[in-house]
């Protein structure tokens, strides 16, 4: 069982962790800009009501960052026990990211946090506004240098690895901070945390209205977030399109793992909707080839024709390749360097792997003996096949496929919940405008029913990039099996439960405070 | 009279606290230590922060949490470490 094994211990506990650190992440990130927007009513009409209304989403966002602060920090704990191998072997890549990322939540984010807070009456009305703005801008940059570093692992551009120490240099900063997966992972994350805040707005407003109190407030409030969240929706949407473009040709596994798709064809479709048939799982494709070929993959689906090779390429009769495809390799595609290549099966490139990491072996043997030449000859393979280096852990073709059943039904809720919040905050817009929101009764308890939902939206999108990019750490580079460390699974167990009672306890104080908080209202 | 000399008192120390005769890391401590002392909520908030950066770097960090190669001293030893895993897989 993989739950039993170190790996799955340590992957468990580091997706715990990330899970519970990203429910406080999207709410501090997207409030951060609905605040401001607030307080620049403030600033601009001088109405005491947006500031009451202000103060208390300030309240909000100062309860949500309390409880939040420093559980990421839990993951990098984590690197150095669980993960050392991994996080010596990509240590420069992270190290300057990780390090600007630092100085730039402690500065702009604990010098302008305390005006925003402490600074009422004490500075100007437009030094105030101005450091609400830099917090929000803040936390983005933040957000940033981490989106940064974790699309590097998708796709590794920007470093040349250093055989002496075994570690990944950085040697272009740019190739690794602007790279087309960087860029895309900032916009549709960053949007999805402006999404997350304007339906929680949206939901603790609706309350209200149910409630039959604080109605401007609510209605004011409902009207910015729902604005806002239907504006960050389409770019959402949109960045999601580039990630999917993006993911067809740096990551074609887990755009087949999303898909279910398992053997392709020119014009490939796209599921729109549809239910897996359980009996096309990778380990019958490993004992059975011929009963799993006859088996379908969907029990049932609804599919929009060409769909996917239109999303990926652009193109109607672009061949997107399926699992099987990819493990048995001869199609053509568009290399990173823009040229046609025949993709080489798995086997092939676990072959090479295993020449890679021989070849690093040898390099290391020759530099004891000082063997210049067979140093050089070593170097030489390692660079020709470092491309497949992650390969050579490979110990079975199949176990290059990720978990396809959560990957395909979890990038499902992800779409499917961002097309109701499209509806959400249309509706919210049009029964704001019309006036009648406050006694359109369903709306206002399918708005606090959103709540949860949109966590969940944002969880899914998370476990479609995470597990679907099994089993790498760092793609193609290194495997989540070969980034472990020496650490026995009895004391991964413990620290995991250990996370699960902290972080069980940090979220009920959580929600006790602000559901005290919202009770008591702007008023208080 | 009573409360609007109390209001003109709290003009006159914000003047004075804010007053550019005063070196800036004393303005600097008394707007924190002012807001620290205004807070109500706050308080709360910052007890859990205390609460758990302490359970976080003074028990999980410290006996829970040790970087495996936090044993070597030197980098060479580290990289020595980590080829020896990445050249023997398991």
């Amino acid at each position: 069982m993989l739950l039993a094994s170190l790996l799955g211990l340590s992957r468990l506990q580091f997706a715990l962790t990330a899970m519970f650190h990203w429910i406080f992440v999207p709410l501090t990130i997207g409030l951060g800009f609905i605040i401001a927007i607030m307080e620049t009513y403030y600033v601009r009409t001088g109405n005491e009501f947006w500031k009451r209304t202000t103060k208390f989403w300030m309240k909000i966002f100062a309860i949500n960052f309390a409880i939040g602060i420093a559980t990421g920090i839990i993951l990098e704990f984590q690197f150095g026990t669980n993960w050392s191998n991994y996080s010596w072997f990509v240590g420069d890549i992270f190290g300057a990211p990780l390090a600007i990322e630092g100085i730039f939540a402690f500065f702009l984010e604990t010098t302008f946090f305390a005006i925003m807070f402490f600074g009422w009456n004490k500075v100007s009305k437009n030094v105030h506004l101005l450091s609400t703005w830099l917090v929000a801008f803040g936390t983005v940059l933040s957000a940033m240098w981490i989106l940064v570093a974790n699309a590097w692992m998708q796709y590794p551009v920007g470093m040349e690895f250093n055989p002496d120490t075994a570690r990944n240099e950085m040697v272009d900063f740019w190739a690794v901070a602007l790279s087309p997966i960087a860029l895309n992972k900032f916009i549709h994350t960053v949007t999805n945390c402006f999404v997350v805040a304007a339906v929680a707005v949206t939901g603790i407003s609706s309350w209200y209205l149910l409630k039959k109190r604080e109605e401007e407030f609510a209605r004011k409030s409902i009207r910015i977030a729902s604005v806002f969240g239907l504006i960050s929706l389409i770019i959402l949407i949109w960045s999601g399109d580039g990630s999917a473009y993006h993911v067809a040709k740096k990551q074609p596994m887990k755009l087949a793992a999303m898909e279910g798709l398992y053997r392709s064809q020119i014009g490939t479709p796209i599921v729109a909707f549809g239910i897996l048939n359980p009996k096309k799982s990778i380990s019958r494709l490993e004992r059975d080839s011929l009963g799993f070929a006859l088996q379908q993959p969907y029990l049932f689906n609804i599919s929009i024709p060409k769909g996917l090779s239109l999303l990926v390429d652009r193109k109607s009769n672009t061949f997107v390749p399926g699992i099987e495809d990819i493990i048995q390799g001869g199609y053509t595609y568009i290399n990173n360097q823009g040229e046609e290549v025949i993709a080489l099966p798995v086997r092939e490139r676990m072959k090479r792997g295993r020449v890679a990491i021989g070849a690093l072996a040898s390099y290391h043997k020759a530099k004891e003996v000082g063997d210049d030449q067979g140093k050089e000859i070593a170097l030489a393979t390692l660079k020709e096949n470092f491309g497949h280096f992650g390969y050579g852990y490979i110990e079975k073709p199949t176990d290059i496929v990720p978990n396809v059943p959560l990957t395909f039904y979890a990038f499902r809720i992800m779409v499917i919940l961002g097309g109701f919040f499209i509806l959400l905050f249309s509706l919210a817009i049009y029964l704001e405008r019309k006036g009648i929101i406050y006694r359109t009764r369903w709306f206002l308890v399918l708005s606090i029913v959103s709540v949860p939902l949109v966590y969940i939206c944002t969880q899914a999108g998370w476990i479609v990039a995470e597990v679907g990019r099994q089993p790498w750490t760092i793609q193609d580079l290194l495997t989540t099996g070969a980034s472990l460390s020496g650490v026995s699974a009895s004391s991964v167990m413990t620290t995991t439960i250990m996370f699960f009672v902290l972080f069980s306890v940090l979220l009920a104080a959580e929600l006790t405070i602000l559901f005290k908080v919202i009770h008591k209202g702007p008023a208080q | 009279m009573a409360s609007a000399n109390g209001f003109f008192n709290i003009i006159s120390i914000l003047e004075k606290i804010y007053s550019m005769k005063e070196p800036l890391v004393k303005r600097i401590w008394l707007f924190y230590y002012d807001g620290f002392r205004s807070m109500t909520l706050g308080r709360t908030l910052w007890l859990i922060i205390a609460i758990k950066l302490f359970i976080m770097f003074f028990i999980l960090k410290l006996f829970f949490f040790r970087s495996e190669l936090g044993v070597y001293s030197s980098q060479e030893e580290k990289s020595e470490h980590v080829i020896k895993n990445l050249t023997n897989p398991k």
